[in-house]
């Protein structure tokens, strides 16, 4: 039994696997499938000042080894959370983490401020890389500038670990990591997912209804990776890997790419039951390779 | 309670070319499903079936403690699931969805309404209303006559009208057009099948003053209201179908009828 513990930013984790924002509802819809306290963290549905109703339906087309999504932040806000789903998740023995998202800095501020108050979440995600949404999320996320001032704002208004979600649509990724970085960020995530596209040729029209969506799953796994590595050799803060994890040994990619920790996204929609999974498998493979800390391959690439 | 799940496949059988009806079972009885439920089934060695594909509880069979899905082959992922062999593996995510919000008061008569393979949720939908001691009708529309699918099965439970586009079996045209909808009056109506056909109904249903209910197919990737992919346009916004449907009555939907 290897150490598999670790920590974000001081944010202590039994292991490193976590479930990504927006794949795993409040964790509650995977409860009978999962047992949701063999998972490092929980990382709940992006989450606004106020409600959004999202995009049109469709809102979702399958691609080879991955699926385009535009659900475009649908969600009852953060007074809503706060008041129904908090009470529902707070004495979950795991991380929740609330991933925040916003269409101004000061709605970005004012959402973390709420959370700051609930004192079971100890971290939020800040997602400035959302490329569903018209106004606000990606906008600030693709340049460094638009990352800084986001993240001031909200480092300003949250107290607790800030790790901000970082757009793979950029031009260089470890520079807006050092921005988000210099702006006070205690860690950063990535990656969100990748623009893309899908046409219905019998239709002759595109297959999401705004045309353009996000691409997730494996498709997109070896520019993470990518990213990752250069990110994790460009800041001295933690990073957190995500993008097409299906199993263990995708998990371990992350990891020796520089990730003190992982998120698992549309692998859950293939198999709910993969983040205990991804945990007992990255423990199993340790072992097997005479590793006594999970330690020994973070970022050994 | 919800349930990931190898099951067993016990008997293959293909009622049509475009058609296949998988017998699954399990080793230890199966769960409680309710009609109208769905599961989520996981497609093995087709390289372009990434997501799991939805399929509806077409019959439990507790006796033998089967689990009947009727599917029709229209892409990759469906046509994969017509060549499991007896003995073969299943992975299901079930029961999901809500079901039917109404299984049966004694002597209530109830009409279910079926295009395509539509049918498939309404024979377990029936055999649960006549138990409760409804009096379930089917209206059944094809394209044509080797359409029809499970027909001896629906008449165990309630007596059965069928339309075929061609007029081969029944009478010729769509289900709305059935003399079946003016010679008689039902408490309620159910139906499923393509949106066209279900829009004709629930218009009928509305002129007629009768509650109607709609199990819609939207497209689905995560089958437990988490993705948000699914969403249907209801009064109360935008919700999942997989999780407060798919079985929906037609007033609570945005649609224009
Ligand atoms: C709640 C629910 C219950 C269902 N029950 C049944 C059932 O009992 N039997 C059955 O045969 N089918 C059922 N379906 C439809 C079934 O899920 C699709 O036909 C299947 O996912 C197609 O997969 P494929 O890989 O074969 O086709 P794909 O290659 O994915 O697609 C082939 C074609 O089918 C169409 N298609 C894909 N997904 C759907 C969908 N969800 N609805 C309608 N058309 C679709 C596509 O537009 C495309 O043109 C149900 C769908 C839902 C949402
Ligand atoms: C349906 C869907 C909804 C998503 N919603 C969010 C969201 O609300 N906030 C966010 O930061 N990322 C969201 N994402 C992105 C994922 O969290 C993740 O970054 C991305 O999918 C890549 O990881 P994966 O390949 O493991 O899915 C969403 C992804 C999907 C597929
Ligand atoms: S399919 Fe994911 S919410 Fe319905």
């Amino acid at each position: 039994m290897a150490d598999i513990r670790t920590n974000i930013a001081g944010l202590a984790m039994k292991n490193p696997v976590m479930t990504a924002s927006g794949t795993f509802g409040y964790g509650m819809e995977f409860a009978d499938v999962v047992n949701l306290e063999e998972i490092g963290g929980i990382i709940v549905k992006g989450t606004t000042l106020h409600p959004r109703e999202g995009n049109d339906y469709p809102r979702m087309a399958e691609t080879a080894s991955g699926m385009l999504n535009c659900v475009g932040l649908q969600n009852k806000g953060v007074d809503y959370f706060c008041q129904n789903i908090y009470p529902e998740i707070k004495d979950l023995k795991t991380n929740v983490i609330v991933n925040v998202s916003g269409s101004s800095p000061e709605d970005y501020a004012e959402c973390a401020r709420r959370i700051d108050e609930l004192e079971n979440i100890l971290a939020i995600e800040l997602n400035i890389s959302c490329p569903n949404v018209k106004q606000g999320g990606m906008a600030f996320g693709v340049t460094c500038e638009g990352a800084r001032t986001v993240v001031e704002a909200v480092r300003k208004a949250y107290h607790k670990t800030l790790i901000v979600k970082l757009s793979p649509n950029v031009t260089s990724i470890a520079d807006i990591a050092k921005a988000v970085e210099d702006a006070g960020a205690d860690a950063v995530s990535l990656i969100n997912t990748l623009m893309g596209m899908a046409i219905d040729i019998e239709r002759r029209r595109p297959k999401l209804s705004i045309s353009t969506g996000g691409l997730s799953g494996p498709a997109v796994k070896p520019v993470a990776v990518r990213c990752v590595w250069q990110v994790a050799k460009a800041v001295k803060i933690p990073v957190v890997g995500l993008g097409g994890i299906m199993n263990a040994e995708d998990a371990i990619e992350f990891l020796m790419a520089g990730a003190s920790a992982i998120e698992i996204g549309t692998a859950n929609f293939i198999d709910p039951s993969v983040s205990e999974k991804v945990a007992q498998g990255v423990n199993d493979w340790l072992d097997k390779h005479g590793c006594k800390s999970v330690k020994e391959i973070i970022g050994v690439i | 309670m919800k349930y990931l799940k190898d099951l067993t496949v016990k008997a293959v059988e293909h009622p049509h070319k475009k058609y296949v009806l998988l017998k699954l079972t399990d080793h230890e009885p199966l769960p409680e499903m309710a009609p109208g439920q769905f599961v989520e089934v996981k497609v093995e060695g087709s390289e372009r079936t990434f997501l799991r594909r939805p399929i509806s509880i077409n019959y439990v069979d507790r006796e033998n403690n089967e689990l009947w899905l009727l599917i029709q082959t229209v892409g990759d992922g469906t046509r994969k699931l017509a060549t499991l062999k007896e003995g073969d593996k299943l992975n299901l995510l079930f029961p999901l969805g809500n079901g039917f919000s109404d299984v049966g008061k004694e002597g209530e008569e109830v009409l279910l309404i079926g295009g395509g393979v539509g049918v498939a949720p309404l024979l377990e939908y029936g055999k649960w209303l006549k138990e409760r001691g409804a009096k379930p009708t089917f209206l059944l529309g094809a394209r044509s006559k080797a359409d029809l699918l499970e027909l001896e099965l629906f008449r165990q439970f309630g007596e059965v009208f069928i339309t075929t586009e061609d007029g081969s079996e029944g009478e010729k045209g769509f289900v709305t057009q059935h003399s079946v909808l003016s010679n008689r009056s039902f408490d309620r109506i159910s139906v499923c099948g393509p949106k066209p056909m279900m829009v004709a109904v629930a218009k009928y249903a509305k002129k007629n003053n009768v509650k109607c209910e709609v199990s819609l197919e939207n497209m689905m990737a995560c089958g437990l209201g988490a993705c948000l992919c699914c969403v249907e346009k209801t009064v109360k916004g935008n919700v999942c179908v997989c999780k407060e449907g798919p079985v929906f009555d037609v007033n609570l939907l945005s649609w224009d009828i």
